[in-house]
């Protein structure tokens, strides 16, 4: 029992260390890989190849003045950059980063909480996430903080739909909700990037639009909105909302590596007979891997495609992603029932 | 004893108290607010009756997409002007004949289970104890339960086709420039 305790919070404490340096680093990669994108060197200047950046960041923000507004709404105003911030850093509880990893004469599951509604419970919070910039954008009382919010709120709401129906396909052919019986099911070649092509689109399509990542990054389009919804924000509260978009951005990851993209599978890896640790450990690097892939194409796509229109980015959620979606999840019961899962 | 019932009387606590300033908050976006803690607040309630299945879709319906639109509504309304919400409305009379028929559906429900019969008979209490599988769950819905629910969905279908009416109506007599457009 007591071992049991503190290997869950041996996990935990790794898992969030691991991830809150990701969520530091993401930033520094995105200033680099924009800047290869455009042909210039990006910040190179603090520590080797620029390493250090992050931290030289994060000083500043915590030195910066921490500028309230008269005009705000106070409690709500306090309130938003945690409501953004928390419900990405706990939806990492339900992803299996590993396979189970045999230590000391025990199979330790690499997931800190296997709970069997592990779909929906990162359903349920991701929808969460969009209060922080809801509230932030009325607790700001400026006009472009409120625009900010709400096409925050519209466009969550829509594309919502479309994130969970594409992802029903995945929960059919894998039948369950627990994200490590979904992963293993996608053992071998079968993952559910090749077998339900269309719902990976739709569900990566949708993922971008829960992010606010451009091309649908309207709820902060700096050119019309200031900066959107975190306009009125300053200092750490400012840094929050930055550190909310990346943790977004690395949880969206590791979901999209865990249903479509076979989590930590590597296909026939256990045939080739290598030593049960080191087998895992090589799984445990595939997921980090994968999920670093994902990484990439986010910012890849940012500073590659430009911002959508609001009422093009309507059209798509409504008219085009919605009936397609619900059209892969008869394709999902037509591969159950033709028995090609 | 284990500390459950603390938790029961913690939560019972907060959705308590959540609605309370639902109810007597005059900021309507603090009301708000109040109402997505209370949902947290039945959440973990269900979560502690075993039924995660229950829980998570509370939290994913209620919270995450509803109360989402209405906060989307309250923000596009002119706040200033509703700020301050009158406390008592024209229809008081009929809210006072919902609640009491409402209290009185809950009294007659508790005195039931205090008096150790299950409501709804053994259906519910299977379901009760399989509600943690969202298997048994599903498979209840489609069969004992088919009938309600597929009213319920007919329900939710003339709702939506009414509110599609209403804002085709409103379009029209705009004259072209519809609501859509200004905002």
């Amino acid at each position: 029992m007591m071992t049991d305790l503190l290997i869950t919070i041996v996990k935990i404490l790794v898992v969030f260390g691991v991830y809150l340096t990701m969520v530091a680093y993401l930033s520094l990669v995105e200033r680099r890989v924009s800047a290869f994108i455009q042909d210039r060197r990006g910040p190179n200047r603090v520590g080797p190849f620029g390493l250090l950046q992050p931290l030289a960041d994060g000083l500043k923000f915590m030195f910066k003045e921490d500028l309230i507004p008269h005009y705000v709404n106070r409690p709500v105003y306090l309130l938003a950059p945690l409501v953004a911030l928390v419900p990405a850093f706990i939806t990492m509880a339900v992803i299996p980063f590993g396979n189970t990893l045999p230590l000391f004469g025990r199979d330790i599951p690499l997931v800190i909480a296997n709970v069997n509604i592990g779909f929906l419970y990162i359903f349920a919070l991701t929808s969460m996430g969009v209060y922080g910039v809801v509230l932030a954008g009325w607790s700001s009382n400026s006009k472009y903080s409120l625009i900010g919010g709400l096409r925050a709120s519209a466009q969550m709401i829509s594309y919502e739909l479309s994130l969970g129906l594409a992802a029903v396909g995945v929960l059919i052919v894998a039948g369950s909700l627990r994200l490590p019986d979904i992963v293993a099911a996608q053992s071998g070649l079968r993952w559910n990037f090749w077998m339900q092509p269309l719902g990976f689109i739709i569900f990566l399509i949708a993922v971008f639009a829960e992010t606010n990542r451009l091309p649908f990054d309207l709820p902060e389009a700096e050119p019309e909105l200031v900066g959107g919804y975190h306009t009125e924000y300053s200092s750490m509260k400012f840094a929050m909302f930055f550190m909310a978009e990346y943790a977004n951005m690395l949880t969206a990851s590791a979901v999209v590596v865990s249903l479509y993209l076979g989590g930590w599978q590597v296909p026939y890896l256990e045939q080739a007979g290598l030593p049960p640790l080191l087998l895992s450990l090589a799984q445990v690097l595939a997921f980090v891997l994968k999920v670093g892939v994902m990484l990439f194409f986010f910012v890849w796509v940012r500073w590659t495609l430009p911002r959508f229109r609001y009422d093009q980015l309507m059209r798509l959620g409504w008219k085009i992603t919605l009936p397609l979606a619900i059209l892969n999840i008869f394709y999902s019961g037509y591969l159950v029932v033709a028995k090609w899962v | 004893m284990d500390l459950s019932f603390l938790f029961f009387y913690l939560f019972a606590a907060v959705a308590v108290g959540a609605a309370l300033v639902v109810v007597l908050n005059r900021n309507i976006l603090h009301c708000a607010m109040a109402l997505v803690l209370m949902f947290f607040a039945i959440a973990a309630l269900f979560l502690m009756l075993g039924a995660e299945f229950i829980a998570a879709v509370q939290v994913l319906v209620y919270a995450g997409a509803i109360m989402v639109l209405f906060l989307f509504v309250i923000l596009l309304i002119q706040i200033d002007r509703v700020q301050m919400l009158r406390f008592a409305h024209r229809q008081s009379p009929l809210v006072v004949i919902i609640a009491v028929l409402l209290l009185a559906e809950l009294l007659y429900m508790i005195i039931r289970g205090t008096l150790g019969i299950a409501p709804g008979g053994a259906d519910a209490a299977a379901a009760g104890a399989a509600s943690g599988s969202t298997e048994a769950f599903g498979a209840l819905l489609y069969t004992t339960y088919l009938f309600p629910f597929e009213v319920a969905s007919v329900l939710l279908l003339a709702a939506m086709i009414g509110a599609i009416l209403l804002a085709r109506l409103d379009k029209e007599e705009v004259g072209g420039v519809s609501r859509q457009d200004m905002s």
